[in-house]
This record gives structure tokens, C-alpha cells and sequence, in this order.
């Protein structure tokens, strides 16, 4: 009870504050009144509908009484005082956690549709917004947790991604596009998504007239969803003085060109693809000079590039060289090295992306008492980074994370699975991704796994139903779930796909089998038994599925054809007399049946 | 209390009544946090003990074994959010005690306003209280059951939301006890408050059940949160969903979605 008392008190005035502000008081206000005249039946359900999208709430599954709130966080920066308003909301119009998305948003679910505006003066009050988080808009512009810190980036791209983000936002070039449309930024290859969105921006540079020029190598038409692509080079080169000018070009031909009719194939890249890459690369680069050309002022994008100040918040570190128990594993799983000398990215990993109240009142406490830049960073797998840690502070920081259930280890491994929210809240969803990822982890924390340098640079990731919100293709491992039938009762199965990956060389996953959900984890275990078996020295696990989905292992699995056939024995239905519970979802005691709503955002 | 008067008080006011020893002071807290300090002149009365026997004239009985007389003003707080202060409160209005009110800040939160807390206990004179019933605060499961689908009746859940989701008195609305609270004070101000009701559609005029997991804390809290609009016609629904539930009257469910999957906890 005196916990509770506790968060009564007002929040510490001790967080950093961010240079922009993205609210805008009014649309509360707005959106109070706009709910009122469609409860009275004053305004069709259709343009409701695209008006709350607009403002970032989400249809909750099966009801039309809540919403999911959607709250951006542009290149994923959170600061202190941020997460505290976050606490304080998802407590008083939530169930009391909050979920991180994989797309660097942080979402209150369950909220009641009259109280979605009292959410958004609460975010007013911290400079947040959920404007344009969902329907056919920009969403969120995501950039990888590590700009800034890694040491293969050649400039940190987060103030771009910060200043596109704030071009854009109730930008009316972007109000009402086809569908909706993702920016991505990195560092590097390894640390970003930038083939599987509509733009993904990697920093380049280069020399020219012995002048350092930036700029960037634009992806573009790439996507997950019902059907996936991988985005095309734009060009080898784009200097950042054309980087705006090219994604104002892009918008407009998607604005214009894109279908408007067919919900299914409404994304930029089925344009791509219908049109053809090169005829769509040529149009981009012609509408890139008509932009230029045609500005009746000049437009530049504002970015901030003045250099952070990094101070070390003063040491909280005790003297003691004796480490806390399981610190080591921790450091190892959880813990980055920055190309800043004694500096670490710590990423805290959540199960599935959920956290709650007093967790969040935590990482606030905690980035202000150990982070070198005094705010977070979201990351792309349902994750918390704090940066610039110092070697000295690890220990510290890492007992009290254990306090508060946060030294979850194995957040850069393959432990971290990914799960969307899956039956939890989604109207589309066919099974309970969201729980299934949390089990995964659990069971790989439990064996230990998070501990194997094979697996580490491998992933899992969870999606409810074909539309990939979890991001299942591009994991090494992935699932998509569905329902499956034996004689006359239904069980809960996931499609298993291999081999997916998001690097230079991107690829989609390769669809392998159905694997009914309680046979899901069995499985996962086989197939990293087989590759203890079948491994080449200084081997891992991605490398290895690499192989046999390209047809390369020259050991006795060839084929995901052969993985299939060694786990098929796991894959057949017991009868419900016997086994029960195989025909129950995760979650639930009762037997399982299919239902889903209405769809408002297809992926 | 009468009707149109806050049930609230704040520090500020509440010190000066202590300077000048005219206000009963009653801590809802365990003993062994008030004998560790508490506010000035206050008396300890855990729930528990008043709990053990909820009926008016163990009320009276408790009131008296207090020192407070039909006269006397009473100020209640807690460390609790004001959920257990606002029962006490409310049991005391409903044996017809009318001037006592809820101090609008936590016991912690006293402290951290760096105001004085002592370890003395005060001398206390039993007193002579009447029983005068006012029974129009309180619903119990057969009147709530008979009006919940009437037009002009409200009923409200205070449960937190996954609780709510999962099981409630059909026709509830759900504003979790911790919507009610702002920062620094237990009662959100009356303008928040105004506009909460508002947004949810719940007429000022109406009259209002409030209910919560067991035995009113949480409910009593929205009741006097209610009740600082001077809204005229609320009821507490005392023995809430856990009395409902043995009863085996209807409830409602959210179905086809494992929302419990999403929280942290």
C-alpha cells in the first residue's frame, strides 16, 4: 500500500526536456467533442472511423466502447518525465501497463473512447501526440536505438529522422494517402529495418572536391504485410540536401498513383511492383526535379545536428567489486559498447513489449540516474535502450533493474522474442501471438539459451495472423498464426517460416509447415538440436538456416523440406480426449474457436 | 456536512484547526505505522477495526470510544490513496455525523509537504454520539439490483480495468479509482472531474452507485470525489462486487479477447 501511496507524489523535475514539442491542445479538445456528436449519431461511423485513426486510436477487438492509443515516439527518443505522464495515463485509462510496439510507439490498451481525449491532454502536458500513429498517414519515423553510438554508422541520423518526422506531422501532403507509409532510419546495415518500409535511410558519405559530403542510400517500396517485399535502391547515393526533396517526391507519386480502391494491395509497394521497379525509380527522380524546381520557397528541413552534451549523472556507483549475482549474463545478453570509449547502450528487454506503471516510473528514474544523455530510446523489438552508461555504473544500474523485474537477461538474443498483441486486442488476430511470444522467452531464459553465442544473432518473431505486425518474416524464425481443424474440433496452429533476415541481405522467410501452437515450442527446441548436430565450426544458428533455405548445407538437412520431415512426428493432433489442452490457445481454458472484426489497418 | 459543502479539506486549513484544538483527527492507517509518527492530535483507527463490525451502532460505539460527539468536527486521511479514509468518512455520515471531512493529501505526501508529524498520542475523552441513519448514502444489493436499468441511474466500477473487463455488473461503467486522483492530491480538481463526467456522458443529476472489489474503499473514494461537485444524489453500493458475486446476481464479461495477456504483471 505505501508503494501505491508513493506514486501519488508529483514527478521528480529532474528530466531533460526535448527541444519539440509534437501536441497540439486543440485536437484534445476535438476529439472530445467529435466522440460526443458519434455517440448522438451525428456523424457517419465510417468518417469516425478515419478520424480517430487520424488521431491515433485504434479499434479494440470485438467492442466498439475502447480504443488502443497509439503514442508516437519519433526516432524513439522518451524522456524521463515522458514515461512518468505514460506511468501515471496507463493507470488511469489503461489496465495499468503499457506495451512497446515494434515500430518505436508505446501503446495504452483497453481505453475507454470517451477518455482517449483526456490521454491526449495528458501527453499535451509532456509535448507528445498520437497524431497520425495509425490510419492512412505517416506513421511514426523510426530510427535504429543505436544511431549515435554504433560503430559501424558514418554520421548519427536521428536530428533527419527528428526533423522529417516533424515536417510531416498534420503536414496536409500526408493527411490522406492511399494507406499508410513508414519511414526508417539506421545506423548501419545490421542495426536497422530499412528494406521493409516504404523509405528506409541508410547514412553514407562521401568526398567530394576533398569536401565531406552526408547523405544517405534511400530504400524504397519495401514492406511486410499479407505479401512482403523488400525494398529497391533508389540510387547510390542521395545527399541530405535532396533527402527531403526526394521523399516529398515519393509521397506525391504514392498520393497520386497508388490504388485508393483495393484495400488489400494499397501499400507503396504493390505500386512498385505492379509498375515495375525501374519505371517506378525513374519517376521518383523526375518528380524529385519538378519538386525542386517547382518550390515557390525555398523548403528545408530544420535539423538540429549541434552536438549532445553528454555528462555522466553523478556516480551512484558504490566501491565494491563484487558483482551482483547474474550480473555477468546480463552484461553479456543485455549490454552494447558504444564507439564512445567507456560508454554503453543497456537495452531492457520486456516480455512482448509490456510493461507496467511502476516499471515505467523506474526506467524514468533509472535514465535520469545513469544515462550520459538524460533520455531513451525505444528500440525496434519491443525494447528499452538507455545510452551512454558508463563501464563503472553497469553494476549499479543492473541491481536496481533487478529490483524492479527489469534485468530480464538476453534482450540482444535470440530470448527476445517478438509478439504482436495478437488476440489481446486485436480485431484481426486468430491466435494469441502476444502470449506465445512471452512463453518462448520464458522457456529460453529458463534453459538458458539467452546464453549460447550460436543463437545470439538469430530471432523469433510472432504474428497473430498473415498480416505481420510481428514481423515474423524477417525473423530467423517466425510464426503466423491461424486456425486448423482435426475432424471436427479446432486448434490454434502457426505457419512456421525460416530464414528471414533484415541486413544487406535482406530476405523474406521461407514458409516450412504448420506447427500447432502448443507444439510450437517443441519444435523451435528441435530444430536448434538439429543444428547443434549438423554445425560447422564458428557456425550459428542464422547462418545455418541461411544455408538450407538457400540450398547450400552440405550436412545431411539440405532442405527445409528435411527439417520438416524430422519435426512432422511433433505436428500431428492427439485426440482431444486424450490431450486436451493442445487445443487451446495460450491464455485460455476453453476450446478454440476463430473469430475476428473488422480490420483497420491491414499489417 | 451539508450537501453543497466540499467533503474535502485541505493541509493548510487543517493546521490551523490543529493550532487551535478544535478538530477531531482520525488516522486510517496500522498502529504500527501511526505510533511511528502522525499528523498532530491525530487518533489511530485501523479499517480492520471498524471492519470487524460495519453495523451503525458499532459505528456509534467506535465514534464515541473516539471522542466525537454529534458536534465535533473530524478530519480522516490515510496513507492509502484516500480509499480507507473515505470509507471512515463515509461511515460516519452514515450514522449521521455531519461535519467531517477527507484531508485531500496522503499521509506520505503530508510528509513530503515537510509539515509536522509527531509520535504523541493524544488524551481522549469518550463522547456521547446519537444514531441518526442516513440511509439515502447507502445501496445495498437488492435496492441496486431493482434500479440499475432505470434511466436515471448510474452505476460505476472502480475496480481497475482488466477486473472490470473481465466481470461486472451488466450496464456498469468502469472509471478505475485511479482516474480520480491527480498528482499531488487524492480528489482530481472539480473542473477534471466536471470534464470526466462529461466525456463520459454521466449527468450531474443522475443518481450515482459506486461499487468497487469488496468492502467500498475504492468506491468510497469515487463517492466523495462525486461528491465534491456537490452532485446531490450518490450511493455507495457498501459491500460491492464480493457480496454481489455470492449472491449469484447476473454479471457481465468482456469475451473473445485475453486482455489479462497484456499486462506486465
Amino acid at each position: 500500500m505505501s508503494k501505491m501511496a508513493q506514486q501519488l507524489r508529483p514527478s521528480k523535475s529532474g528530466s531533460k526536456k526535448p527541444n519539440i514539442d509534437w501536441s497540439r491542445r486543440e485536437e484534445a479538445e476535438n476529439f472530445a467533442s467529435t466522440v460526443k456528436l458519434f455517440r448522438q449519431g451525428k456523424i457517419e461511423p465510417d468518417t469516425f472511423r478515419r478520424f480517430r485513426l487520424q488521431h491515433g486510436a485504434y479499434g479494440t477487438r470485438m467492442t466498439d466502447d475502447y480504443a488502443m492509443v497509439r503514442i508516437k515516439v519519433p526516432a524513439g527518443e522518451i524522456y524521463p518525465y515522458q514515461l512518468e505522464k505514460i506511468a501515471q495515463l496507463s493507470e488511469m485509462y489503461s489496465i495499468g501497463s503499457a506495451h512497446f510496439s515494434t515500430r518505436e510507439n508505446i501503446q495504452l490498451h483497453w481505453v475507454v473512447l470517451e477518455d482517449v481525449s483526456e490521454i491526449m491532454h495528458g501527453l499535451g502536458d509532456v509535448g507528445l501526440t498520437s497524431r497520425e500513429a495509425c490510419g492512412n498517414t505517416v506513421r511514426n519515423v523510426m530510427c535504429s536505438p543505436l544511431s549515435g553510438v554504433c560503430k559501424e554508422e558514418l554520421f548519427d541520423a536521428t536530428p533527419y529522422a527528428l526533423s522529417i518526422a516533424k515536417f510531416l506531422l498534420r503536414n496536409p501532403l500526408n493527411q490522406a494517402l492511399p494507406r499508410k507509409f513508414k519511414f526508417n532510419f539506421t545506423c548501419c546495415e545490421k542495426h536497422g529495418m530499412i528494406r521493409i518500409v516504404d523509405v528506409g535511410l541508410l547514412p553514407q558519405i562521401r568526398q567530394v572536391n576533398g569536401e565531406i559530403q552526408k547523405g544517405f542510400k534511400i530504400f524504397l517500396g519495401g514492406g511486410l504485410g499479407n505479401k512482403s517485399f523488400v525494398g529497391h535502391e533508389l540510387e547510390e547515393f542521395t545527399p541530405v540536401e535532396d533527402f527531403l526533396y526526394t521523399s516529398i517526391a515519393v509521397l506525391r507519386i504514392f498520393d497520386r498513383l497508388g490504388d485508393r480502391k483495393n484495400l488489400a494491395r494499397n501499400r507503396m509497394r504493390y505500386l512498385v511492383n505492379d509498375m515495375g521497379w525501374e519505371k517506378f525509380q525513374n519517376l521518383v527522380l523526375k518528380e524529385r526535379a519538378i519538386v525542386k524546381a517547382t518550390q515557390s520557397v525555398i523548403v528545408k528541413l530544420r535539423v538540429d545536428e549541434s552536438s549532445k552534451e553528454i555528462t555522466r549523472p553523478i556516480s551512484v556507483s558504490n566501491e565494491s567489486t563484487v558483482y551482483p549475482d547474474g550480473f555477468e549474463r546480463w552484461k553479456k545478453t543485455n549490454v552494447f559498447k558504444q564507439k564512445q570509449a567507456d560508454y554503453n547502450s543497456v537495452f531492457i528487454g520486456l516480455e512482448s513489449g509490456d510493461i507496467t506503471a511502476n516499471q515505467l516510473r523506474t526506467i524514468a528514474q533509472i535514465t535520469q540516474d545513469f544515462s550520459g544523455e538524460g533520455l531513451a530510446r525505444n528500440g525496434f523489438s519491443q525494447n528499452i535502450v538507455i545510452r551512454y552508461v558508463h563501464d563503472d555504473d553497469l553494476a549499479t544500474m543492473y541491481s536496481t533493474l533487478i529490483e524492479t523485474g527489469l534485468a530480464k537477461t538476453g534482450s540482444l538474443t535470440m530470448a527476445s522474442a517478438v509478439g504482436c498483441s495478437g488476440t489481446t486486442s486485436c480485431n484481426l488476430a486468430l491466435t494469441n501471438s502476444h502470449r506465445l511470444a512471452k512463453e518462448i522467452q520464458r522457456k529460453f531464459l529458463e534453459l538458458k539459451l539467452d546464453e549460447d553465442d550460436d543463437l545470439r544473432d538469430s530471432s523469433i518473431k510472432i504474428s497473430g495472423c498473415p498480416n505481420s505486425c510481428g514481423q515474423h518474416e524477417i525473423a530467423t524464425i517466425g510464426f503466423y498464426g491461424g486456425g486448423a481443424r482435426f475432424g471436427n474440433d479446432m486448434y490454434p496452429n502457426y505457419v512456421l517460416s525460416l530464414g528471414g533476415r533484415f541486413d544487406g541481405q535482406s530476405m523474406l522467410g521461407h514458409h516450412t509447415a504448420r506447427i500447432p501452437v502448443k507444439r510450437v515450442i517443441p519444435v523451435i527446441l528441435k530444430i536448434i538440436e538439429l543444428f547443434k548436430k549438423y554445425k560447422q565450426s564458428d557456425d550459428s544458428l542464422s547462418k545455418w538456416i541461411d544455408r538450407i533455405v538457400n540450398g547450400n548445407e552440405s550436412s545431411e538437412i539440405k532442405s527445409v523440406e528435411d527439417i520438416k520431415k524430422i519435426i512432422s512426428p511433433l505436428l500431428i493432433p492427439p485426440k482431444i480426449e486424450d490431450d486436451a489442452d493442445f487445443y487451446n490457445d495460450y491464455g485460455s481454458d476453453t476450446s478454440y474457436h476463430t473469430i475476428t472484426g473488422k480490420g483497420e489497418c491491414a499489417a | 456536512m451539508t450537501k453543497q459543502e466540499t467533503p474535502l479539506i485541505n493541509a493548510d486549513t487543517l493546521r490551523e484547526q490543529i493550532i487551535k484544538n478544535n478538530v477531531r483527527i482520525i488516522d486510517v492507517r496500522r498502529k504500527d505505522d501511526y505510533q511511528h509518527g502522525h499528523i498532530t492530535n491525530s487518533i489511530n483507527l485501523p479499517l480492520a477495526t471498524l471492519l470487524a463490525d460495519g453495523s451503525p451502532e458499532n459505528i456509534v460505539k467506535i465514534a464515541e470510544g473516539l471522542g466525537i460527539g454529534d458536534e465535533t468536527p473530524v478530519v480522516v486521511y490515510d496513507d492509502t490513496f484516500g480509499a480507507l479514509s473515505s470509507r471512515v468518512v463515509w461511515a460516519l455520515q452514515y450514522i449521521g455525523h455531519e461535519n467531517v471531512k477527507l484531508l485531500d493529501v496522503t499521509f506520505s505526501q503530508w510528509k513530503a509537504l515537510g509539515l509536522e508529524v509527531t509520535t504523541e498520542e493524544p488524551e481522549i475523552e469518550t463522547a456521547k454520539h446519537s444514531l441518526n441513519l442516513q440511509s439515502e448514502i447507502m445501496a445495498t444489493a437488492e435496492y441496486l439490483e431493482k434500479v440499475k436499468d432505470s434511466e436515471n441511474v448510474i452505476v460505476i466500477d472502480n475496480r481497475e480495468r482488466l477486473n472490470f473487463l473481465e466481470q461486472h455488473i451488466p450496464g456498469a461503467v468502469n472509471i478505475p479509482y485511479r482516474t480520480l486522483a491527480t498528482d499531488g492530491r487524492i480528489i482530481r480538481s472539480k473542473d477534471d472531474m466536471r470534464n470526466l463526467l462529461k466525456n463520459r456522458g454521466i449527468s450531474e443529476d443522475a443518481e450515482i452507485i459506486t461499487y468497487c472489489g469488496s468492502v467500498g474503499t475504492l468506491s468510497g473514494l469515487a463517492f466523495y470525489a462525486l461528491k465534491s461537485l456537490g452532485l446531490p444524489n450518490v450511493k455507495l453500493y457498501v459491500h460491492s462486487f464480493k457480496e454481489w458475486k455470492n449472491l449469484e446476481k447476473p454479471t457481465q464479461k468482456q469475451e473473445n479477447a485475453s486482455y489479462w495477456d497484456l499486462s506486465a504483471e
